[in-house]
């Protein structure tokens, strides 16, 4: 091991890391406000990253029926629960504009030239497609349970997970896909040559990490969300919505999960099963940072993302094992140090 | 209803009547577990979409096929094993698609004294030969049959050193333990020897590991696309040695995610790849023409070589069938004994992947015909001249 090599695999570790740092806070986003652990959040980054190569293969992808499909279900079932609440068959805006950007997007995925768009335009129509979907499924699937204990809720997202597995094997088949990288050229730094694609992943990373912070810090709506986050109850009365915060969240989650899919997809061939591994280390990483703080989350995903690097370097045929087995001294210096409070139901 | 359950009754009778007692036949049950969802799916929707191409009707023997999916785990492939056993009472089997899965349900092919048809990639499911094994059939190339071209190869470019990477699942550790053995035979040392995994995001310390050891060559031993990811890396690292690669890698997936960073690899498979090439003397070529034929037809696409190897299993029970008919009715313990018997009897028996000769000791049957060394030239396979 030279200079040279330890600064390679530190670039490998820190760009997984990033990654991996961008899915622990989504994790953590979306266990803080609703108490979901969201185990499909590997999901939104393989659909990202898979939606993104079919767009630049040129074919129209299927996921626009799916979206079409859930979002249908959602209004039907928003019209019928306002029904039962005898306030009469109506259907509202919102619910118009809903339906009016899924046929869009259905239209605009079968008549746009896909393959000869330029690669940000791409990346917008992949991102129109998939972060909807976040919103969606919190509709559908949790909202009906929001009370429901954490266990409930983490057996719901196991099988919304198992069932976007299998969806995804339909949508776009069992082989990897693989997107072309932003752009080709490269940054030398001393004895390394930074690929742009890392650059790129890095950049937007912790763009998106300040952003966040912003939000939440600055904005009512941001504010609105840690509101729930740190009493449910508590903000209801206050006027916030937990459906919207919901909502908000799933598609927030959306959002980060979809981008980096797209951001890893030129250094990587994702299968329509890898969201779960990946998310994993996302989860690791917020299990460092305790699920509750943000910056110890996003640090321990960049440790996790260095040790793998580092580990596939020395002892490759135990580097799961290893990576997952640094959860194991965290989760023991946590129970030991902290007091535990029952939460207020 | 009682009518037609009546007019049902009358019409079956009728029908065993004119068609005489001896000459009644029960169809032949072939039971096939793919799988065609899952993590090794890609290995398995191929293998589902062949059975609707294999033949329906062998002499005058109607064939029935019964498709259970095991979801590419292993324990659901032991259920829908004993599931065709049990309640179906199938003649033989064709699958499962995966190694581990073939592994677990070969004691209850030997239990029931049902023949196996695996198109697993695994030489383990038939050596060494066993009691048990003497039930299973292997439709794929041994993996010593592909690494032995692929290291006569290297012996003529004057390699010396080789670096190994393949991935953490039987197929990679297998080919790890062949290749190890059969280079130290032929004075190839292995400098190198990583894992990956198929669903890593990233194998740059593994390219970095095995660029340090500055082998002649790199061989990559991974199924289906994870084949790809090994080899740009190290291309993107700047390694310019020879690469080879495994059967595994033998699909046009390949040459799309890899582009230009594969030019020039140079692999072992079957003829599938580069049937234009293939002298019209390979007995061969005709068959494989003829399933790709059906499959474009039928699918719209060009197989992946897996759904040729369930392609063979039909193929060889179709030959098999008549021979074990004349001892014994379908149905019973002593066709599907009389089956296993006929299988192991193929002889020179011309099918996609090369031509079968099975014997006591050898249930996968392939010779030399069975494998040619190809090369990758312009972003097409090529025949290695």
């Amino acid at each position: 091991m030279n200079l040279q090599i330890a600064l390679l695999l530190g670039q490998d570790g820190v760009t997984n890391g990033a990654i991996y740092a961008l899915l622990a806070l989504s994790i953590l986003l979306v266990f803080t406000v609703t108490r979901i652990l969201l185990i499909p959040q590997g999901e939104f980054v393989t659909y990202g990253a898979l939606t993104m190569a079919t767009i630049q293969a040129g074919e129209p992808t299927p996921l626009a029926w799916l979206l079409l499909a859930l979002t249908v279900t959602e209004c039907a079932l928003d019209v019928l629960a306002r029904y039962r609440a005898g306030r009469g068959l109506r259907v509202d805006r919102g619910m118009l504009g809903k339906l009016a950007w899924c046929a869009a997007l259905v239209i605009s995925v079968y008549h746009l030239p896909l393959a000869s768009l330029p690669v940000a335009a791409q990346a917008l129509l992949t991102l129109c497609l998939v972060v909807p979907l976040g919103p969606r499924l919190y509709r559908l699937f949790f909202q009906p349970i929001a009370g429901a204990t954490p266990l409930v809720l983490l057996i719901v997202s196991i099988a919304v997970h198992v069932a976007m597995v299998g969806v995804g094997l339909l949508l776009f088949g069992p082989e990897g896909a693989r997107t072309t990288p932003f752009s080709q050229a490269g940054l030398e730094l001393g004895p390394v040559t930074l690929n742009s694609q890392t650059l790129w992943v890095l950049a937007l990373s912790l763009v998106l990490i300040i952003a966040l912070f912003l939000f939440f810090g600055r904005s009512l709506y941001g504010k609105a969300l840690q509101a729930t986050a740190v009493n449910r109850n508590g903000a209801r009365l206050m006027g916030i919505s937990p459906e919207l915060a919901g909502k908000a969240t799933f598609a927030m989650a959306a959002f980060i999960g979809c981008l980096s899919g797209i951001l890893i997809a030129p250094i990587t061939t994702l299968y329509f099963d890898s969201g779960f591994i990946i998310s994993l280390k996302g989860f690791v990483g917020a299990i460092i940072g305790g699920l509750v703080s943000y910056p110890l989350a996003a640090l321990g995903a960049l440790a996790v993302g260095l040790v793998e690097a580092f580990s596939m370097f020395w002892a490759s045929n135990y580097k799961e094992v290893i990576v997952f087995t640094l959860i194991i001294p965290f989760l023991l210096w946590r129970s030991l140090r902290s007091h535990h409070v029952e939460e207020d139901a | 209803m009682k009518k037609l359950l009546t007019a049902a009754l009358l019409s079956g009778a009728a029908g065993i009547a004119l068609s005489g007692a001896p000459a009644a036949r029960a169809e032949v049950k072939i039971g096939v577990i793919t799988s065609a969802s899952g993590p090794i799916a890609l290995v398995g929707i191929p293998q589902k979409n062949s059975v609707a191409l294999m033949p329906k009707q062998i002499g005058d023997q109607p064939v029935r096929y019964i498709t259970l999916d095991d979801g590419s785990d292993p324990t659901a492939s032991v259920k829908a094993f004993k599931k065709l056993i049990d309640e179906e009472h199938v003649d033989a089997i064709i699958g499962p698609s995966g190694s581990p899965n073939a592994m677990g349900v070969i004691q209850f092919a030997a239990e029931s004294g049902t023949p196996m048809l695996a198109p697993v990639g695994t030489a383990a499911v038939v050596l060494p030969m066993t009691e048990q094994k003497k039930w299973v059939f292997k439709t794929t190339q041994n993996d010593d049959l592909i690494a032995q071209a692929l290291v006569e190869n290297m012996v003529k470019r004057g390699v010396k050193t080789l670096g190994f990477i393949g991935t953490a699942d039987p197929y990679g550790e297998n080919w790890s333990k062949v290749i190890g053995a059969l280079a130290e035979k032929n004075g190839i040392k292995v400098v190198a020897n990583e894992r990956f995994q198929r669903q890593d995001t990233s194998v740059t310390g593994q390219g970095l590991k095995i660029l340090m050891a500055r082998p002649d060559a790199v061989l990559v031993a991974a199924p289906g696309s994870s084949s790809v990811m090994p080899q740009t890396t190290l291309f993107d690292q700047g390694y310019k040695g020879q690469m080879y690669q495994t059967h595994g890698a033998a699909l046009d997936q390949f040459l799309q995610l890899g582009g230009k960073k594969v030019e020039g690899t140079i692999l072992a498979a079957s003829l599938m790849l580069v049937l234009d090439e293939t002298p019209d003397s390979h007995p061969s070529k005709a068959i494989a023409q003829h399933y790709i034929d059906a499959y474009k037809t039928a699918y719209g696409q060009t197989p992946a070589t897996f759904g040729a190897n369930v392609y063979d299993a039909g193929l060889l029970l179709e030959k098999a069938i008549p021979a074990a008919e004349q001892k014994a009715q379908p149905g019973t313990p002593a066709f599907r004994a009389a089956l296993r018997d006929a299988l192991e009897n193929t002889h020179e028996l011309a099918a996609t992947q090369g031509v079968y000769n099975m014997s006591v000791e050898d249930h996968s049957g392939f010779d030399t015909r069975g494998r040619e060394l190809i090369t990758v030239k312009d972003g097409h396979w090529a025949l290695l001249k």
